[in-house]
């Protein structure tokens, strides 16, 4: 039963095993193992950047597409709902409509952009995938009496889904509307995860593998290559958008630093990288570590720093202040050590 | 009368000046196993790749079962029943033995675009797909991955792989190439099952001479992209034009 919802595609690797067992319990019970806002936050973004990243995924890591063009179709979903919320005003059905709508746009999109560009070499798609992001995110920024420009938008979401909305209490945690939103969160995420990892199980799955190792042969044993390449990009994006819908509905708010900026392209890229291109379970384990990193390496290093105030040098090399320095650190080590991605890594040490 | 199955008419291709196949007319009948000869360069693959939709002709026409496909992709020609084995081996490297032939099973059974079933569950694939590797004496080899295969046994694999696609028209580009004495019969043998059945036509390009009396029914030479000969075995490596052309450079090159 376990390995159907899996699609048949076990982890092969007991510590994989036992930090996928974690990740999800930690997920599953985070309300509950850790309170407070910021860590519910950070567990909620763990959620949407799995999702995100294992959409990804299907396209670099199965298909073999570079695509700098992600971030804009998450974007699409969070834009989406947020604009639903506004002008149709807070409800269930705004979010209904601006998430379908926003999976929508970005599917279209993507075949638009598929259409022109997938025939030919993969890099000329990944140039165009950067001069379309580019351009949206000018002129999201531009339009800004629609989308609200740099500042981005907030809107109100049914009062069901908000920390206003209390109805009692189990072990020490108050259940109020953002647990339930956080369990909406995680349990689309869950769901829309194992449909990424039944994907690329199916025989669809496997054609894409087919195209990646060498599409010439593909063709020829009669796959019409670039036709499973839209296939897969639409997939891909329609899944980031809905991730971005998510990600709208938990933070009430969309700007162009929660959705649509370069640098989550670039932290979306990385952490299919770190966690393992071409394994589903990668982007689970990639966006973990990197999300926790981000907002937990400088509380970290506060508390060493102070460890060690009393010592050399050390307490200003790990000052809070460099955090970001030591997370490039940290990934050019893991880039190095793991070519092939903790995921890949922990499959062939076994 | 037999049925012609694929026909090339004043088929030639350019690049730039240089014309790798000049106007090569031909066809070809069920039941028939053609040889393809002619030196080096003389334009056979690229002849291959024109019938097989690789690359787009400079003129003339390829017809397949009375389909005119000169302008129809390699994907589409394949459904149409043209099946391809490649002279250097073209295979999908990481994924294993058996995943590759279950791919063309797949494609076959027209199942590429199943979304929503896991492909361990098509044990009609995975069964067909073995029955194949078995003729090819692969199946002890299944999970192997093919990039850790031996060259012998890649070049079994891409027969195998021709014939789980199971065409009209095969198109053998030097199978046997680089296979050791003891491998290349299995291979041998399988053609010569293949030329029993009667609704198909086979193309083979060959070097050695001893493999192509065995086999052929018949010998086209190519020499400078263009057809010089055409006929039974022993009448065309009886002709002149030949021991000029190519039996003449295959000595000197002995």
């Amino acid at each position: 039963m376990g390995l159907r919802l899996l699609s048949g595609d076990a982890p092969r690797s007991g510590i994989l095993s036992l930090l996928l067992i974690v990740v999800f319990l930690g997920l599953a019970l985070a309300p509950f193992l850790f309170p407070g806002v910021r860590a519910l936050h950070t567990a909620a973004t763990i959620c949407v950047f799995i999702l995100l990243v294992a959409s990804y995924d299907l396209l670099l890591g199965y298909s073999g597409i570079v695509s700098f063009a992600h971030t804009m179709f998450f974007g699409l979903g969070a834009c989406g709902v947020a604009l639903a919320s506004i002008h149709m005003g807070r409800g269930w059905d705004a979010l209904l409509v601006g998430t379908l709508s926003g999976a929508l746009a970005a599917t279209v999109l993507a075949y638009v952009i598929g259409l022109f560009s997938l025939r030919v070499r993969a890099i000329f798609f990944a140039m165009i995938t950067l001069a379309v992001a580019s351009a949206v995110a000018v002129l999201v920024s531009q339009l800004f009496q629609l989308t609200g420009g740099e500042d981005g938008l907030t809107y109100q979401i049914p009062r069901e889904l908000t920390p206003a909305f209390r109805f009692g209490e189990v072990f020490g945690t108050n259940l109020n509307g953002r647990l339930l939103n956080y369990y909406l969160v995680f349990f689309a995420c869950l769901a829309l995860f194992l449909l990424l990892l039944r994907l690329v199980n199916s025989p669809f799955g496997r054609v894409l593998q087919s195209i990646r190792e060498n599409d010439f042969r593909a063709e020829a044993i009669g796959y019409r290559v670039v036709h499973y390449r839209t296939a897969a990009t639409c997939m891909s994006a329609a899944i980031a958008a809905l991730a971005g819908s998510l990600y709208a509905i938990w933070l009430r708010y969309v700007g162009p630093d929660t959705t649509l900026s370069f640098e989550i392209m670039i932290d979306v890229l990385l952490m299919v990288v770190i966690g393992g291109m071409g394994t589903m379970y990668g982007a689970v384990i990639g966006a973990t570590i990197f999300v926790l990193a981000q907002n937990y390496l400088q509380n970290l290093m506060g508390v060493a720093a102070e460890a060690t105030a009393n010592l050399p040098l050390i307490p200003d090399l790990i000052d809070p202040n460099r955090w970001l320095m030591w997370l490039g650190i940290l990934f050019v080590l893991s880039v190095y050590f793991f070519p092939s991605g903790i995921v890949g890594r922990l499959r062939a040490g076994r | 009368m037999t049925r012609t199955l694929l026909e090339t008419t004043d088929l030639t291709v350019r690049f730039g000046g240089h014309v790798a196949v000049d106007r090569v007319t031909c066809a070809f009948h069920a039941g028939e196993l053609t040889a393809i000869v002619g030196p080096n360069g003389a334009g056979k693959t690229t002849y291959f790749n024109l019938i097989s939709g690789q690359i787009g002709v400079s003129a003339g026409r390829v017809k397949l079962k009375g389909h005119d496909v000169t302008r129809f992709n390699v994907s589409r020609r394949c459904k149409m029943g043209l099946g391809r084995a490649f002279q250097l081996t073209n295979l999908f490297p990481a994924l294993s033995v058996l995943e590759n032939v279950r791919l063309v099973m797949q494609s076959r059974m027209g199942k590429g675009f199943n979304l929503f079933t896991t492909a361990a569950s098509h044990t009609e694939i995975t069964e067909a797909a073995m029955a194949v590797l078995s003729r090819v004496r692969l199946d002890g080899l299944r999970d192997q991955k093919v990039s850790e295969l031996s060259h012998g046994n890649q070049r079994k694999l891409e027969v195998a792989m021709l014939i789980a696609l199971d065409p009209d028209v095969y198109m053998f580009d030097e199978p046997t190439a680089g296979m050791s004495v003891d491998e290349a019969p299995v291979v041998l043998d399988l053609i010569a099952e293949l030329k029993q059945d009667r609704d198909r036509t086979i193309l083979l390009v060959e070097h050695k001479m001893d493999v192509i009396r065995s086999l052929a029914d018949r010998i086209i030479v190519l020499h400078n992209g263009a057809l010089v000969a055409d006929g039974p075995p022993a009448e065309v490596m009886a002709s002149d034009v030949v021991q000029e052309a190519y039996m003449g450079k295959e000595l000197a090159d002995v």
